[in-house]
């Protein structure tokens, strides 16, 4: 094949779009999965705030749409889709399945996140006369900070990686190429230089938020 | 000296507290009835698996007991429930949350305000330097954060800790967390400080300097303090009453003089006693536990002993300490077989006072 600017346009185009995909879609998530992962924790039965009815609802929900595969639910979200975003072609159009296969997937780091802070930490908090909210923005998300922010490199990687999956319903992003080029037409070439550029995006981010935990972090001395 | 009857700040009625687990039921408490005293360090004390973290934990309600009543300044902290309106009785229906909700009830979040607690691990926010941990209670109530950080440095002061407060936990020394810990309980100005195995976690040297401290809170700003711990010394040290608590029950109360002294419970004499309980079993002859409450300290009971009954006495263990200012002890003596010589020596001590007990 031959590489000419409009090659490089489209690689140019291919990435804006999967960092597009990767971070409005993974924004949206937390926005979704920070509640539901605070409630998983402070809802348990042994939480601060138990309501175990519906804490056991939300976890049988969020393990359902866990255990669909990704292609299945871009395909069972098409109508969803066309609603929200009125077209199903485009990296705009991967982000609502996006959304709805990472929100759980994030809920869940989230709850791991929470669960690691000391419970002693919230006992003392709890002994101070301090209510459930008090608890939930001073004491759980300040002191699950740090390991957030682990967790946000391994959520948006791996949203990332899903993205890359659009390709087969015509989405758009780094993955179409690969698959348009790559491997519809065999060019090896451009399937290897798509698979690189993907290398080197979840490097950054991987790196980037590692970086941000432990700068934040005052565990460290 | 009788000191005028004040009444109780903290009353425990028929407290009991029973967990339940996959094997059913477990009782940790039983039937625990204390009062303690506005301005007295309360000390208890037992073994782990007593059930004594549970105890303090129920004078807060972090646990809310099976049974029996708190009462905190005359004021039962299950008391006043108040009435939930339908919709939060709605929503506790189906959250599966029904009965749940006294655990953290306003009442007992203001009752809360008025106990200061520390902890053996301290349990320090890790993302928050000193100062600002300090500052924590007082933003739970909404204080300005200006009027925050002047109180927060002053009571960092007073623990000795006022050239580290941009310092962050994980910076620290053991001693140095629970000071802070010290600081923040007292933020909020507490009129009882619980203490939850505080110097558990410390080496001899700092668990005195935080007993001094905790000796130097009680009074100078007249708290209340609750100690709970495992470790005789603790009491020793501070204490001016203690309730040994053993298998979910109080198996003694009283001033810390006369339950060393005199301790009355199998459970009293393994922790004070320690090994020497044991020793008096071995002896075949006829043996004493002599008794020294403070007055007696001064003079050489032993050589009057000796010189007047012309007996020989052996002595098989001695153990005299400095509680709060008195000295306090006992001894452990071998007297002769001989009844003649050993009656000699019991009226002896009967005619001088000195407290004794026959061992066998």
């Amino acid at each position: 094949m031959v590489w000419d600017a409009t090659t490089w346009e489209m690689l140019k185009t291919g990435i804006w779009e999967t960092l597009f995909m990767t971070f409005a879609s993974s924004a949206i998530s937390y926005l979704i999965g920070i509640p539901l992962g605070i409630f998983l924790v402070v809802a348990d039965a042994d939480g601060i705030q138990p309501m175990p009815v519906l804490q056991k609802m939300l976890g049988v929900v969020i393990n359902l749409l866990r255990s669909i595969p990704f292609i299945i639910l871009l395909i069972l979200l098409i109508p969803f889709t066309r609603a929200i975003v009125g077209t199903t072609l485009g990296a705009k159009a991967i982000v609502p399945p996006l959304v709805v296969a990472a929100a759980p997937y994030i809920a869940r780091m989230v709850e791991s996140s929470f669960r690691e802070v000391d419970a002693g930490v919230i006992e003392a908090a709890q002994s101070m006369g301090a209510t459930t909210w008090q608890i939930i923005w001073k004491v759980l998300l300040p002191e699950a900070k740090p390991s957030l922010f682990v967790g946000a490199a391994i959520s948006i990687t791996t949203i990332l990686g899903y993205s890359a999956m659009a390709g087969f319903v015509g989405g758009g992003g780094l993955g179409t190429i690969a698959i348009n080029y790559g491997y519809y037409r065999y060019q090896t070439d451009m399937m290897l230089v798509t698979v690189v550029l993907l290398v080197i995006i979840v490097q950054i981010i991987q790196e980037s938020w590692m970086k941000v935990s432990k700068i934040t972090d005052k565990r460290i001395r | 000296m009788e000191k005028q009857k004040q009444s109780p700040i903290i009353q425990l009625k028929g407290l009991g507290k029973q967990f339940k687990t996959s094997n059913g039921p477990v009782t940790a408490l039983d039937d625990i009835n204390l009062e303690i005293n506005p301005g007295e360090i309360f000390g208890i004390i037992g073994l782990s698996g007593a059930g004594k973290s549970t105890l303090v934990r129920c004078i807060n309600y972090l646990e809310v007991p099976t049974s029996g009543t708190v009462i905190f300044e005359g004021v039962s902290l299950a008391g006043k429930n108040d009435k939930p309106s339908l919709a939060e009785r709605i929503v506790k229906i189906l959250s599966g949350s029904a009965g749940q909700a006294v655990k953290n009830s306003q009442d007992i979040r203001r009752a809360r305000r008025s106990m200061g607690m520390i902890f053996q691990q301290f349990n320090l926010l890790a993302q928050r330097n000193v100062l600002q941990n300090v500052c924590f209670p007082l933003e739970l109530i909404g204080t300005n954060r200006k009027e925050a950080q002047k109180r927060a440095e002053e009571l960092l002061k007073m623990v000795g800790l006022e050239d580290r407060m941009k310092a962050y936990p994980a910076q620290l020394s053991g001693g140095q967390k629970q000071r802070v810990a010290i600081a923040r309980a007292m933020a909020t100005n507490p009129k009882v400080l619980l203490c939850d195995e505080a110097t558990s976690a410390l080496d001899p040297n700092t668990t005195k300097q935080i007993l001094g401290l905790l000796k130097q809170i009680n009074r100078e700003m007249g708290v209340t303090v609750i100690v709970i711990t495992h470790e005789m010394s603790v009491i020793e040290a501070i204490c001016d009453r203690v309730a040994i608590i053993d298998q979910s029950h109080i198996a003694e109360v009283g001033k810390v003089s006369d339950i060393f002294s005199n301790p009355k419970t199998p459970i009293g004499r393994q922790l004070i006693l320690g090994d020497a309980a044991k020793k008096v079993a071995l002896g075949t002859e006829r043996q004493l536990r002599i008794i020294f409450d403070g007055r007696e300290s001064s003079e050489p009971v032993i050589s009057n002993l000796v010189l007047a009954c012309k007996v020989p006495i052996n002595i098989m263990h001695a153990e005299t300490k400095d509680v709060g200012g008195k000295a306090m002890g006992h001894m452990l003596i071998q007297i002769p077989e001989d009844e003649t010589e050993a009656n000699r020596v019991i009226n002896y001590l009967k005619t001088v006072k000195v407290a004794f007990e026959e061992v066998r």
